[in-house]
């Protein structure tokens, strides 16, 4: 007989273990997949995880994998914030298109005045702004009327795409543009343009604000206060009231964290790679940062590598579309895989396997 | 001899050696899909285009595609990708993806690539487009000469000139019919969402419409008819034939293979150059589906004679006497608008009620 016991003790070898195993298990079951789409598996693994950082192209698609984990590792240290603390933003992505509407629509407003160190850093603060205000909605709705801030984050997503499209078909409409949908082109633009700083590198003012974000989280998380709140409030949150932590205040902050991040990395995508605010704008990385933040152990340097990985498998998994002609559907499929085996392996760091019959006590 | 004569001597070695390399090696042809190629309608049909250059040209060409690729940084990354892998032309097939081929033409000059129902081109970069608006004609015509309840309901995506010319176009054609038509527009804010479409179609149907035009590709609306009875509707993108006789009546199909296939033998010439091209029924961009026996028959007669004049250039759709909606004067008797007002088109014609929504 096998069952499943419970540690006594969170397992600290399997909860560094765990993402490296989801990996394996993921590349053994999509290398399957792939074996039965009829692709050599091997070579399919190769050009998702190898091509990319040392394939003949390398030198075009490594400076790639910062601008697409830049937004992702910036949206999920703020997300592990609050998951730690057991509140649950799920509606980042909402914040990163209204970082990236108000982002937009401050630098906007100057056009075409040339005044870089005026109209970058006031686009900076309000892209920050409009996304730590946008996540104080389900914020004060959870402090003042005990709403669950899962389902108002995630449903105001929703409210934020219809905005994004509204602003990208009216407001923001860009006035030369002949009548078709989205803004200016920021990029364009040298007072709003977030280019790349150094070229060839892939590093612009966003993988640098990563950067930032995964050092003063780490920084927060341990040597902080607030952090040992935060920490405290997520393991027990009676312990943490008895401790004088004000759980209001903890839900506003750690929501106006992970808003404000959000925010700031829509704004530097809408400045940056994206280069203008479109009907469809957002790509999904406010979703796809929960699955980082996780696959990171809600920790700002595993989110730093989880980050990383899954831009990995993105950019790689373009290059296989592209040279193997796999279908976009299974590359979808071996990223969900990646979750799922994160989450089964998980169990193992809080329960543990016994073997054999149980042992009946009298 | 002189210097000159030795350096031209050269390069028109050079320019021969080139020829020959490209001779032996197969054209690689890029494909940048914004949906599924199972979308059953904008994808599929352009899926359907790139099948047909590797049907005609076998071994020459070499086809790729990417799918679902999101219209922003990872289109770039996409297209610069497939240069990178050596292809020599790229369809990019969405509006979305039109700054970041620009962009992506710039650092690949020797690569070509077709943005499709873009404006801004470059040396190395086409655009084409199809005039959908001719097929909205004789969707309108047909329209207005079945509908009972006389209100027309249409699904629109998004209220871009593409989409209101189509309005426009489909509310002249079943206004000339019967005076009394009237058009119910629901902006879907969507190019594929069968829940959102479905529901739209609903809608229409429960305010009375008993014809449904759709702006959106998926066969939801197709369904939802289907199941209410009595209510006819026009495939989008694709025929959409599964749903003939009843209630899909007719359809406007894009027609992309004749134009790629046209394309990637203006490469394998060395022809190609940058152009700007807007295709319609005429030559074979835009197709309309089998009128079905759901139709009385001098209907389809009709709108199979407005096929024809269109198609041979007789008859324009947007031909004067026409005012905008606001009641400003458009068109003069006789007058035929020009292709820039229509690539920009931001106003309803006369008679249509609503607003297009900002």
């Amino acid at each position: 007989m096998i069952a499943l016991e419970r540690r006594p003790q969170p397992s600290q070898a399997w909860s560094a273990a765990a993402p490296l195993l989801a990996v394996l298990l993921t590349m053994i079951f999509g290398g399957i997949l792939f074996a039965a789409l009829g692709k050599d598996p091997l070579v399919a693994i190769r050009t998702i995880f190898w091509d990319p950082l040392f394939g003949e192209f390398a030198s075009f698609s490594r400076p790639q994998l910062l601008v697409k984990a830049g937004p992702l590792i910036l949206i999920a240290v703020g997300l592990a914030m609050g998951f730690r603390a057991g509140i649950w933003n799920i509606g980042a992505e909402g914040q990163y298109i209204l970082g990236a509407i108000c982002g937009a629509a401050a630098g906007l407003a100057f056009y075409p005045m040339e005044a870089r160190w005026l109209i970058f850093p006031i686009m900076v603060i309000a892209g920050g702004l409009g996304g730590l205000l946008w996540a104080m909605i389900p914020g004060l709705l959870k402090v003042r009327f005990g709403t669950n801030e899962i389902l108002v984050s995630l449903m105001l997503v929703y409210v934020a795409e219809q905005l994004l499209a509204a602003m990208a078909l009216g407001t923001l409409k860009n006035p030369e543009g002949m009548g078709f949908p989205g803004s200016r082109n920021l990029k364009q633009w040298v007072s709003s343009a977030n280019p790349e700083l150094i070229a060839g590198t892939g590093m612009h003012w966003g993988v640098v604000a990563a950067f930032i974000a995964v050092i003063g989280g780490y920084v927060l998380l341990s040597r902080h206060l607030l952090g040992f709140r935060i920490r405290l409030a997520g393991q027990s949150p009676r312990a943490a009231a008895f401790s004088g932590v004000n759980p209001n205040r903890l839900i506003l902050v750690c929501l106006g964290i992970s808003g404000c991040l959000a925010g700031l990395a829509g704004m530097f995508e809408v400045s940056g790679p994206a280069g203008q605010i479109t009907i469809d704008f957002n790509s999904g990385y406010g979703f796809t940062a929960i699955i980082v933040a996780f696959l990171g152990r809600l920790h700002p340097v595993g989110i730093l590598f989880a980050g990383l990985l899954m831009a990995l498998t993105y950019v790689g998994g373009e290059v296989a579309q592209l040279t193997l002609q796999l279908p976009g559907a299974a590359i979808q499929l071996f990223q969900g895989m990646l979750l799922f085996f994160l989450l089964a392996v998980d169990v193992l760091t809080n329960f543990r396997f016994r073997f054999g019959r149980r042992e009946v006590k009298a | 001899m002189t210097l000159k004569t030795i350096l031209a001597g050269a390069a028109l070695a050079a320019g021969l050696a080139g020829a020959a390399a490209a001779q032996d090696d197969p054209v690689t042809v890029g494909f940048v899909y914004v949906g599924p190629v199972g979308d059953g309608g904008w994808t599929y049909e352009h899926n359907q285009g790139r099948l047909a250059v590797e049907e005609h040209f076998g071994d020459a060409v070499e086809t790729v595609f990417v799918e679902s690729v999101p219209e922003g940084p990872d289109a770039v990354r996409v297209m610069q990708q497939m240069a990178l892998n050596g292809a020599d032309l790229i369809f990019t097939t969405s509006f979305g993806y039109m700054d970041q081929t620009i962009e992506v033409a710039e650092q690949f000059p020797d690569v070509k690539f077709e943005h499709a129902t873009g404006y801004k081109r470059a040396d190395n970069v086409s655009t084409y487009s199809a005039r959908f608006y001719e097929g909205r004609a004789i969707q309108g015509h047909i329209a207005g000469s079945i509908t009972e309840s006389n209100i027309i309901g249409y699904i629109a995506s998004f209220p871009i000139p593409e989409v209101i010319r189509g309005i426009n176009s489909a509310y002249i054609h079943a206004k000339k019919v019967n005076p009394d038509v009237e058009f119910r527009i629901v902006w879907a804010y969507t190019w594929f969402d069968p829940a959102k479409e479905a529901e739209a179609a609903t809608a229409l149907i429960e305010q009375g419409a008993d014809v449904i035009l759709q702006h959106t590709d998926s066969t939801a609306p197709q369904a939802a008819a289907a199941e209410a009875g009595g209510v006819y509707t026009f495939g989008q993108a694709s025929d959409m034939a599964e749903f003939a006789p009843m209630p899909r009546v007719s359809s406007i199909i894009d027609n992309w293979a004749p134009y790629y296939i046209d394309r990637v033998q203006a490469v394998i010439d060395g022809t190609w150059e940058s152009q700007d091209v807007w295709h319609g029924i005429g030559e074979g961009m835009v197709g309309i589906g089998e009128i079905t026996d759901a139709v009385p028959a001098e209907v389809k007669a009709e709108a199979e004679a407005l096929r024809d004049s269109i198609a041979a250039g007789e008859y324009h759709p947007f031909t004067g006497p026409l005012n905008r909606a606001d009641g400003s004067a458009w068109l003069a008797e006789g007058e035929v608008a020009d292709d820039g007002t229509l690539l920009g088109m931001d106003f309803y014609v006369e008679g249509i009620t609503a607003e297009i929504p900002q």
